[in-house]
């Protein structure tokens, strides 16, 4: 018991670790499933058809496979990469697909008159997408984001089972340690992910009620 | 994708330009795999000695009795009783006495927001490990049965109150009670609009027991661990590993398809993302 708060620091530090595995592959991620997002929507088919391929079968894949493939199948292909990147590609990997179909499902949400619109006064689809349909779509997509965001806080817990020392791998350490104390050390390892997940939970809901306010 | 109402029906101009970016990305793409397949015959994961085991029949069979088989019977068992949980605690989270609403709200958004791993890791070393312990197969199946559950209790509220009210008015005034209300007029018309997407959970059931892994647990992906670990062909177990789960998940999401048009109709559709994370509370 008395271990956990005298190396208190180290529960710091595995959280620092997630909160760095979340925040790389996060904005990673955002970009990459925005650019998927663009190939799905936008007119060439090819692009289009490489952007379904890749969701549903990035989507159908657990993560587990995915971490599989990135820290044992890679090194047999002779690409050597270090651990922190080798997670965060994992991670990056598998949340695009669900950060493209959030920004689809936000491009849907908005009306088809504004398109209809937009095209009528002769804008490219570029011009469509970037002044017109984007900046409506972000606000609608702010909720279906940040699920994905707080999904990926919580997938990174998966990166423990293949040697990054994030907080789940560091509680794996303190209860093989501690017998008396499982419980106690369970519940502040959940206590930490939560105020994570929380806070994520309230900034999505801050921007949404700010841009709300700004229509 | 000429209708879709982005973009205008291409001009001839437009439809050059789109030729070149076709060409453009084909050319791209091809190359990509390309880079893959050729890196991965030159380090030589090409060869028939490493994708044999895949073609060899006990092998086959450990993989998919012992493998599939298990998987699907975790992912089922723990379906099962996560909506036993999901119904318990989210109509506790609609009941009118508080006493009852705040735990069930409590509990609820504490399993959806620790990640599965975590509650697995725990409960494997907590309860699981050992002699007497539970073992690592209920270890998945509690874990994945409380974070399901969670999320699925978040469904069933969502569900029964996507029941337009006037329904549950018409009840009371013709002099049910309240746990009639709920069984006889609430319940049967929200499962319909549930339907589809506790069969998407489901999916995120399937793809968690792969997280048995970590604490050794039986299913296709402990398996292949013992294929890869034996052969040293970590590319093609992977590749193998994959296309079972892609098929098993293609399979259970068409039936939620098929499911949602049979019993929803084409669009009043439970908004709850599918993610694999549950919703935000917001």
């Amino acid at each position: 018991m008395d271990d956990v708060f005298s190396n208190f620091d180290l529960v710091l530090k595995a959280f620092g670790l997630t909160l760095e595995l979340l925040v790389i592959s996060g904005v990673l991620s955002l970009i990459l499933g925005t650019l998927l997002a663009a190939f799905r929507v936008g007119p060439v088919t090819v692009l289009a058809r490489f952007g379904t391929a890749y969701v549903t079968l990035v989507r159908n894949t657990p993560l587990l496979v995915v971490f599989i493939f990135v820290f044992f199948a890679l090194p047999k292909l002779d690409v050597q990469l270090p651990f922190l990147l080798k997670g965060t590609l994992a991670l990056t990997v598998y949340t695009s697909a669900f950060v493209c179909e959030a920004m689809r499902s936000g491009i849907n949400a908005v009306s088809v008159g504004q398109a209809e619109a937009a095209r009528a006064i002769g804008l490219t689809f570029g011009q469509t997408m970037s002044l017109v349909v984007l900046p409506q779509a972000l606000r609608a997509v702010v909720p279906p984001l940040a699920s994905v965001l707080i999904a990926l806080t919580k997938n990174t817990s998966v990166a423990a089972g293949f040697g990054l020392l994030e907080a789940t791998a560091r509680m794996r350490g303190f209860t093989n340690n501690n017998a008396d104390a499982r419980t106690l050390i369970f519940l502040i390892f959940a206590v930490g992910y939560i105020v994570i997940v929380e806070v994520i939970s309230a900034g999505a809901f801050g921007l949404e009620r700010r841009w709300r306010a700004a229509r | 994708m000429s209708t879709s109402v982005l973009f205008d029906v291409a001009g001839p101009r437009t439809r050059a330009r789109h030729r070149v970016y076709t060409i453009v990305s084909v050319v791209v793409l091809l190359a990509l795999l390309g880079v893959v397949l050729l890196r991965m015959s030159s380090t030589g994961q090409l060869a028939y000695a490493k994708w044999e085991p895949f073609l060899t029949p006990s092998y086959l069979s450990a993989l998919l009795l012992d493998g599939v088989v298990k998987t699907v019977e975790m992912a089922f068992s723990s379906i099962l009783l996560a909506v036993v949980f999901g119904l318990l605690f989210g109509i506790g989270k609609l009941s009118e006495h508080t006493w009852l609403r705040w735990p069930c709200w409590v509990v609820v958004e504490f399993f959806r927001a620790v990640p599965v791993l975590l509650m697995m890791i725990y409960i494997f070393l907590t309860y699981g490990a050992g002699g007497d312990g539970i073992g690592s197969y209920w270890s998945v199946v509690i874990a994945l049965t409380l974070y399901n559950g969670a999320v699925l209790a978040e469904v069933f509220r969502a569900g029964i109150q996507a029941v337009p009210q006037g329904q549950s008015e018409a009840a009371y005034a013709l002099g049910l009670r309240k746990s009639q209300v709920m069984m006889s007029v609430l319940m049967p018309q929200g499962v319909k609009i549930m339907l589809p997407a506790i069969i998407s959970q489901c999916v995120v059931a399937l793809k968690d027991t792969s997280l048995g892994y970590v604490i050794l647990a039986p299913g296709v992906t402990r398996v292949g661990k013992s294929i890869f670990l034996e052969f040293q062909n970590q590319v093609q177990t992977a590749i193998v590993l994959a296309v079972i789960y892609i098929l098993l998940n293609v399979a259970v999401s068409s039936i939620a398809t098929w499911a949602q048009k049979k019993f929803v109709g084409e669009k009043s559709v439970l908004l709850m993302d599918s993610t694999d994370g549950g919703g935000a509370l917001i």
